[in-house]
């Protein structure tokens, strides 16, 4: 229920902004900036933004870096946006704390600065993130796994944690101890995934988020437990490398629960075909149709956008998809995660 | 400086001298003298081709010609500009350095934690940086003077080493700008705003033009500088002219590397906060290059001016903030500065073919 709630929350601020957007009429125009423009999470996002853009007769630009870690390029186009007079600018940064003096800089000049997706260190440095909470996402994902094995399996589980990188990015972090504290595992600090006593847990590694990584970490965890039950993966690219590992080294992947995150087209057909169990979906489209929403508010009124109740940000929302739903835990169908995926 | 120079440095300028007036005179007529000046000026071509720019994009949007964004260019510019200043140096003698970038990310990286891990003042760290820059530059220097190996691998190589020991060094953790500020101020210095009439500018850009202005000189009216041509031009002919050639390879990678520390400072500045997975450690070495060759620095060495790098990063500048205020997809500027490239070697060919 906790899931309809939020995504109640979004409608009705959409429908919100939607009405004020009608009083204003002068031109407007934003910014949306990416990490990346292949990955199809923001392609989304920008299909998003410009469907927004023409909605409310916003004059949108788009940039974006060259891979994920380009911070360079993006720090060039929030200067382009500046120099070219942007109301707002909706950003996915790419490295947070390498962008903050060009982020303050735009915000000083009166541009309203919008993070989607990854929030920035302190969260602040933005006048709001539109994001997902990736907390409540692994959570989902955790009371999932917990309550499909029962009382006495989970006591049992053995878990593997497959990660991004060594260097936590918070959305890992925050997805990673969602997880494991959906799972019942007592967490020691919050902003740390792998410094758990839990013995349930037989290790955490690191696969980039990518199929190869994700199956490189698998056995590299196999090694140290050929007994591994519950896999929680970052997202479906590393869970699915984690069920190819499986394949190949003699563990029956049916027989172990596989978790994921994220809710790409790719990884609900993974759902569909058995390869992952669950996976939280998150909503790019939204975030960047909030965003662009949110800049000509601003741009008409001055009024800039608040959080979520009892959030530092404002939830976009996500919802567990699965064909096998358990009581307790809020989830959609693959069939309903199919037509809100994205890639 | 030239008065006292010895007598074999007078010859290579002399010589030079005589092969642009023959040259004068084989030619003739409208396209002759066009060839003739480019010739003389190879930077003429990336100029007119910024003029073009300039104008053409302003009359798309306005808010290009605004002092502000032009300064914007320099600012934006200005780390690949100092890069370039490097890449142009180890270019002229024939050579090609694909470290660069890494080198760059990796001083910063170094600034960086001799200032927070073990708390050495920051002014400190600069130097030591800078030195560790040099020292970088001197062993790409010493593999290829010394050892003779291709200056491609050489450094193909020490990219790949000094990008993975940035990444081990640094735990790749980045640096926040809110801590540098209050803790050492002095890696920031290069960020700093200043404004003359009306527009604002950093010290970084400063720097960068400081930079071409020295380099450009050194290399036009020094002893040095005429040698580092003559290496490039013909290494076998500039030692029999009594060049000391592998002192002036060294010497030039040296000063490539210390280069490159000064970028990573200003990059420091520019960016605010240091981060060990600044894409110019992977991208920074094509940046450079490209700037040179659309500068008119030809790849075989001995040809070429600073001013012209400097023509070049600045093209590059120009074509990408002003296809963006264009409203153009970003895939536009790639696309162009590719066909930029192609058109700057072919026009550079058309100039050579002259000097016969």
């Amino acid at each position: 229920m906790k899931k309809l709630l939020t995504l109640g929350a979004s409608a009705a601020a959409l429908a919100i902004t939607a009405t004020s957007a009608m009083a204003g009429s002068h031109s407007v125009s934003a910014c949306l900036i990416t990490k990346t423009e292949t990955n199809p999470f923001f392609v989304k996002m920008r299909e998003g933004a410009q469907q927004a853009a023409e909605e409310q007769n916003v004059e949108l630009s788009t940039f974006s870096g060259k891979f994920d870690t380009d911070f360079e390029s993006q720090i060039t186009a929030i200067e382009t946006c500046v120099a070219n007079g942007a109301d707002g600018i909706l950003i996915t940064p790419s490295i947070p704390d390498s962008l903050v003096s060009a982020v303050n800089s735009a915000r000083d000049a009166g541009v309203l600065v919008i993070a989607l997706d990854t929030p920035f260190n302190p969260i602040d440095v933005a006048d709001m993130t539109f994001a997902t909470d990736n907390f409540e996402a692994g959570r989902l994902a955790g009371a999932w796994a917990r309550a499909t094995l029962g009382e006495e399996g989970a006591a049992n589980a053995k878990i593997a944690g497959l990660n991004i990188n060594p260097a936590q990015p918070t959305v890992g972090v925050l997805r990673n101890q969602g997880f494991m504290h959906g799972f019942g595992i007592e967490l020691n600090d919050p902003n740390r995934w792998g410094d758990e006593d839990d013995p349930r847990i037989v290790g955490n590694d690191v696969s980039e988020g990518n199929p190869e990584g994700g199956r490189k970490a698998m056995e590299n965890l196999l090694a140290i437990d050929q007994d591994i039950n519950v896999v929680y993966a970052i997202n479906e690219p590393a869970a699915s490398g984690a069920w190819e590992a499986m394949k190949a080294m003699g563990t029956d992947p049916d027989d172990v629960i596989i978790t994921g995150v994220d809710g790409g087209c790719p990884g609900v057909k993974d759902v569909e075909a058995g390869i992952i169990d669950a996976t939280s979906q998150q909503y790019p489209l939204l975030m960047a149709k909030l965003g662009v929403e949110a800049i000509r508010t601003f741009a008409d009124t001055g009024e800039k956008p608040q959080p979520t109740e009892g959030k530092n940000f404002f939830d976009t929302g996500v919802a567990l998809i699965t064909d096998k739903p358990v009581d307790g835990v809020p989830s959609i169908s693959v069939a309903e995660g199919l037509e809100l995926c994205w890639g | 400086m030239a008065a006292d120079s010895d007598s074999y440095e007078e010859s290579v300028r002399t010589r030079r001298e005589e092969a642009v007036a023959e040259f004068d005179a084989h030619e003739s007529g409208f396209i002759g003298t066009i060839h003739g000046i480019l010739h003389k000026y190879p930077f003429l071509v990336p100029l007119m081709v910024i003029i073009m720019a300039i104008i053409v994009f302003g009359l798309i949007n306005p808010n290009f010609w605004r002092v502000g964004t032009l300064s914007l260019i320099l600012q934006q510019v200005g780390i690949v500009g100092i890069l370039g200043i490097a890449q142009a140096l180890v270019i002229i003698t024939a050579g090609i350095d694909l470290s660069v970038g890494a080198m760059l990310v990796f001083i910063t990286v170094i600034m960086g934690n001799f200032s927070f891990r073990y708390g050495i003042p920051a002014e400190i760290s600069i130097v030591i940086g800078l030195a560790a820059g040099a020292l970088m530059g001197f062993a790409n220097g010493w593999m290829v003077a010394r050892l003779r190996l291709p200056p491609f691998i050489v450094t193909l190589g020490t990219w790949q080493i000094i990008l993975a020991a940035n990444y081990i060094y640094s735990r790749n953790e980045t640096i926040r700008s809110q801590d540098i500020e209050a803790e050492a101020g002095a890696l920031q210095f290069w960020g700093e705003i200043f404004s003359i009439g009306g527009a604002r500018a950093t010290y970084g850009v400063v720097a960068f033009l400081s930079l071409v202005a020295v380099v450009a000189y050194i290399l036009s009216s020094t002893a040095w500088g005429r040698h580092v041509y003559a290496v490039g031009d013909d290494k076998e002919a500039a030692e029999l002219a009594g060049v000391n050639t592998d002192k002036v390879l060294i010497q030039v990678y040296t000063v490539a590397g210390l280069l490159c520390g000064i970028a990573a400072w200003v990059a420091i500045g520019r960016f605010g906060a240091i981060s060990p997975g600044a894409s110019t450690g992977i991208q920074g070495n094509i940046q450079s290059i490209t700037a040179v060759v659309i500068g008119g620095i030809s790849l075989f060495g001995g040809r070429g001016s600073i001013i012209g790098m400097f023509l070049g990063a600045l093209t590059v500048g120009v074509f990408e903030m002003g296809l963006r205020l264009a409203g153009a997809d970003a895939q536009w500027t790639f696309l162009l500065i590719g066909v930029l490239i192609i058109a700057a070697v072919t026009v550079d060919q058309w100039i050579r073919k002259v000097s016969g």
